[in-house]
């Protein structure tokens, strides 16, 4: 096996270092690269716009904004954050990286696909970023009809078609994923013998390929419906609103776990290495994840309580609805499970990833409320359903993601982050987001609609304590932005495995060669196969400059 | 390490594995394709059954002898493909190229008659967006409106299909007489053949969907 | 490479030329079908012969134009999941407005 000792060998990075060697690459772990960029990029756009969001709310009265900016402040954060981060965020810079790795292949099985995709995605991001820059958009993440489609005098269509094109890059990287599990494995890995992340990003990828394609077709029709005036959805033309929210949330909420589901991946990946335990019940949680995709195609209506759709199909939805919570429980408890007796390290990826299952638990059984119909007439549009989908989308996703790029990060760069600032710092994110979020629980059953940017006195303690958390929660994000910048020049070298961990990313050198392997690798034992005497872990200090390979 | 020359990309290990890869890929794309016609159909399905007299009576104003003609020219464009992919596959190059122009042929037939129909409705008026006048009766306008709306709609979006499967014959044309679709690429024309016989396959659902709603002469709506 | 030779070269395996001219006359005698039983007044199942006869020749298209007769089952599921997906979202949402 290679060691990472001087001369530094051949690995992606430094194979090339021109301008046009990373915009013309056809190399996964690039492209990955490439992704990361555009999405913190993106992330810090979407941030802004929810510190100006938290500022205004912290007074009852509108003094910072006016309505119509306030407006357009929330949609721009919706719109950005929904589908230029968190779409995209695990399987175009995680999924993207590390595929190929687990499946012990030398890249994706489509590279020129992968790389289009990432082209469509900083398409979309910029016909986005400039409707902001132009005069913003006001109709909220959702687009609804018929204001999106007849009534908003705001650049709806710029961000439609942002929004449309970069749909067709997330189409495409879920083919890719898919086509690549199916054809790409190592010899003897057979589906049980692959990572539940592998599972995982499966799964959402079948959500990528069934659902965007549905939303394209309704994004497509709002856009020709403004343009040509061919009235689909406005009723004085003929059309139904209503037809429009089918087919929005026919995607939109599979959607949610788009983003949710990569995240159970990098969660269970995380469990296993850190609690040094296979994980408990891994068929289990595996198959769970393919429940998750299939069931969260029937549910969409539970978005539409209030909308005037049939009670009947209302009572249909909100049953089925309950239903998604048994493979989401089936995670968490196979989850603590793992951990029961294990030893458990806390290092830095495994504080997110405890995190995660104590937020996703608290979102998740909150959803819970909000499936059942009655409860979700009194709490609809509040920000109980605001809180609720933060503790899903921010204290779920942005938890793993950030927990994964701590994971990875040595398998990316070949530098370990600073462990002490980075304790620090998900320690700080995890206070700063339940201050930021609990109190909007609160406020949501008092009555305070969301998207409002006035209110009454009353509730002003509840949101100076959210805003106070809010910027505790940035300062938690601004650390690991600026130690991984330093660490890419200042960070200790890392070994290729240096969290003691199973799988076959970890046996090759970090950070790979630009065809991932020197030899092909041969799959022979199960996975999450932690032997005994590896479990007398390394002690902290020798870790970073393990001069040689371990066994 | 096995062999890599130019037809084998690098990240496969053989033309077999290179070949699934491509097949499944088309697949997979075209499950995308199904959903994104099927965001429409669900409209089709939404409208009709609210405005079936409107639905009848526009389908009456359809010509259903050139709408059969079309469907006639699809379906033999399918038969000529399914042949090209034959052709490809025992590397016969001559008749490869013969039978991909007769596919382009009939496509393009396919593409003169809708566009021929497209004109007739311009004329009759009944465009009903983009600032046409649209002429109906005050008590059908509202479906009538909708079911052109859904025909320029639908049949606009799989003419566009059209025009690319006819791209991407013409590009196939091209490669074919540069002798470079046998042996192992000729799973770009077995995938070209997948993406035209979906088309085909889309349109089969349209004909009757807008013009064979009701019976002729029924007096319907 | 157990995992990739399971169904070794799925394209590969065309019909023979003959089958195609029978699936094409198959097609053209539902063609004549479909127009045929839209001369008749069997309202309200005009719409359902309609959709069954084209069922029949999407069928026959996706089986033999397209091959999946002759492919592995990855791809018979690949195939099937996008009339299955359409089914769910046709059903749930028809069945919204159709208890309105």
């Amino acid at each position: 096996m290679i060691t990472s000792s001087s001369p530094q060998p051949r690995n992606y990075l430094n194979v090339a270092y021109t301008v046009s060697s990373w915009l013309f690459t056809l190399d996964h772990k690039r492209i990955a690269i490439l992704y990361l960029l555009g999405i913190t990029f993106m992330f810090v756009i979407g941030g802004l716009a929810a510190t100006f969001v938290r500022l205004e709310l912290m007074t009852p009265q509108g003094d910072l904004l006016e309505s119509e900016t306030y407006n357009k402040l929330f949609t721009i954060h919706g719109i950005i954050m929904v589908f230029f981060f968190l779409i995209p965020a695990i399987p175009a810079v995680l999924g993207n990286f590390l595929l190929p790795l687990m499946l012990g292949a030398r890249d994706l099985a489509l590279p020129r696909i992968n790389l289009l995709s990432w082209y469509l995605f900083m398409i979309g991001g910029l016909f986005t970023i400039w409707a902001i820059l132009a005069g913003g958009v006001d109709t909220g993440w959702t687009f609804y009809t018929p204001y999106s489609s007849t009534y908003s005098n705001t650049y709806v269509m710029a961000t439609a078609v942002g929004v449309f094109v970069s749909g067709f890059s997330s189409i495409l990287t879920g083919l890719n994923f898919i086509v690549t599990t199916h054809t790409m494995r190592a010899p003897g890995q057979t589906w049980f013998r692959l990572p539940l992340f592998v599972w995982s990003m499966y799964a959402t990828s079948l959500i990528q390929i069934l659902g965007t394609p549905v939303v394209a077709v309704a994004i497509l029709l709002v856009g020709l419906e403004r343009l040509f005036g061919i009235g689909i959805f406005d009723p004085s033309m003929g059309g139904d609103p209503l037809l429009f929210q089918h087919l929005f949330w026919f995607y939109s909420h599979p959607a949610v776990y788009i983003m949710v589901l990569p995240a159970f991946g990098v969660v269970s990946e995380l469990v296993a290495t850190f609690s040094r335990r296979r994980p408990f019940g891994y068929a289990f949680i595996g198959f769970s994840s393919f429940a998750i995709a299939v069931l969260g195609f029937l549910v969409w209506g539970h978005h539409m309580f209030t909308s005037g759709q049939s009670i009947y199909a209302g009572l249909i939805f909100s049953m089925i609805s309950f239903l998604v919570a048994i493979p989401s429980a089936i995670k968490v408890f196979n989850w603590t499970a793992t951990l029961y007796k294990a030893s458990i390290s806390y290092d830095t990826p495994m504080l997110y990833a405890l995190g995660f299952i104590g937020l996703f638990t608290i979102g998740g059984l909150t959803g819970l409320f909000l499936a059942a119909a009655a409860v979700d007439v009194h709490v609809h549009d509040t920000y109980f359903v605001v809180a609720h989908f933060h503790y899903i989308m921010v204290g779920g996703t942005v938890m793993a993601y950030l927990g994964g790029i701590h994971y990875w990060w040595p398998k990316m760069t070949g530098r370990m982050y600073p462990e002490g600032w980075a304790r620090f710092s998900a320690i700080l994110v995890f206070v700063g987001f339940n201050l930021t979020f609990s109190p909007q629980f609160v406020l949501g059953y008092l009555g305070m609609p969301r998207r409002y940017h006035v209110y009454p006195e009353e509730w002003q303690v509840l949101n100076v304590m959210s805003s106070a958390g809010a910027s505790i929660l940035a300062v938690g994000y601004f650390f690991p932005l600026t130690y991984l910048i330093w660490s890419l020049r200042y960070g200790p070298k890392a070994p290729d495995n240096p969290f003691g961990a199973t799988g076959l990313e970890w046996k090759t050198p970090s950070p790979p060669p630009t065809y991932n392997f020197d030899e092909q690798p041969v799959v022979e034992e199960e996975v999450y196969n932690f032997v005994p005497e590896d479990t007398e872990r390394k002690p902290r200090e020798e870790r970073g400059e393990v001069p040689h390979a371990r066994a | 390490m096995p062999e890599h020359d130019g037809a084998l990309a690098h990240q496969f290990h053989d033309y077999g594995q290179q070949r699934r890869a491509a097949e499944l890929a088309m697949w997979v794309f075209l499950v995308t394709e199904f959903m994104f016609f099927g965001g429409l159909f669900l409209a089709y399905l939404v409208y009709r059954y609210r405005y079936p007299a409107e639905f009848a009576l526009g389908s009456q104003t359809m010509d259903v002898v050139l709408g059969t003609i079309n469907t006639l020219v699809l379906l033999t464009s399918s038969l000529t493909m399914a042949l090209a992919v034959h052709a490809a596959t025992v590397s016969n190059r001559r008749m490869l190229i013969l039978l991909l122009w007769g596919t382009i042929f009939l496509g393009t037939v396919f593409l003169g008659i809708k566009a021929y129909e497209y004109h007739h409705k311009y004329v009759k008026h009944h465009v009903p967006f983009a600032g046409q006048e649209f002429h109906a009766e005050p008590e059908h306008r509202l479906g009538l409106a909708t079911f052109y709306n859904l025909y320029f709609l639908m049949t606009g979006v799989h003419a566009l299909h059209m025009i690319i499967g006819i791209g991407l014959m013409l590009v196939l044309v091209v490669a074919a007489y540069r002798g470079g679709l046998t042996g192992p690429r000729s799973i770009v024309v077995h995938n070209s053949g997948l993406y035209w016989h979906f088309v085909d396959l889309v349109w089969v659902y349209l004909f009757p969907f807008f013009y064979l709603v009701a019976a002729r002469g029924g007096g319907h709506g | 490479m157990n995992a990739h030779q399971e169904h070794a070269d799925s394209a590969d395996h065309h019909p023979a030329v003959s089958v195609y001219y029978v699936v094409f006359t198959a097609l053209l005698i539902l063609l004549a079908a479909t127009v045929a039983v839209a001369q008749l007044d069997l309202e309200p199942l005009n719409f359902l012969a309609a959709a069954l006869v084209a069922t029949a020749k999407a069928l026959l298209i996706m089986l033999f134009f397209m091959h999946v007769r002759y492919s592995p089952p990855l791809i018979w599921l690949v195939a099937f999941s996008g009339f299955a997906w359409l089914l769910i979202l046709f059903a749930i949402t028809l069945a919204d407005y159709f208890t309105r």
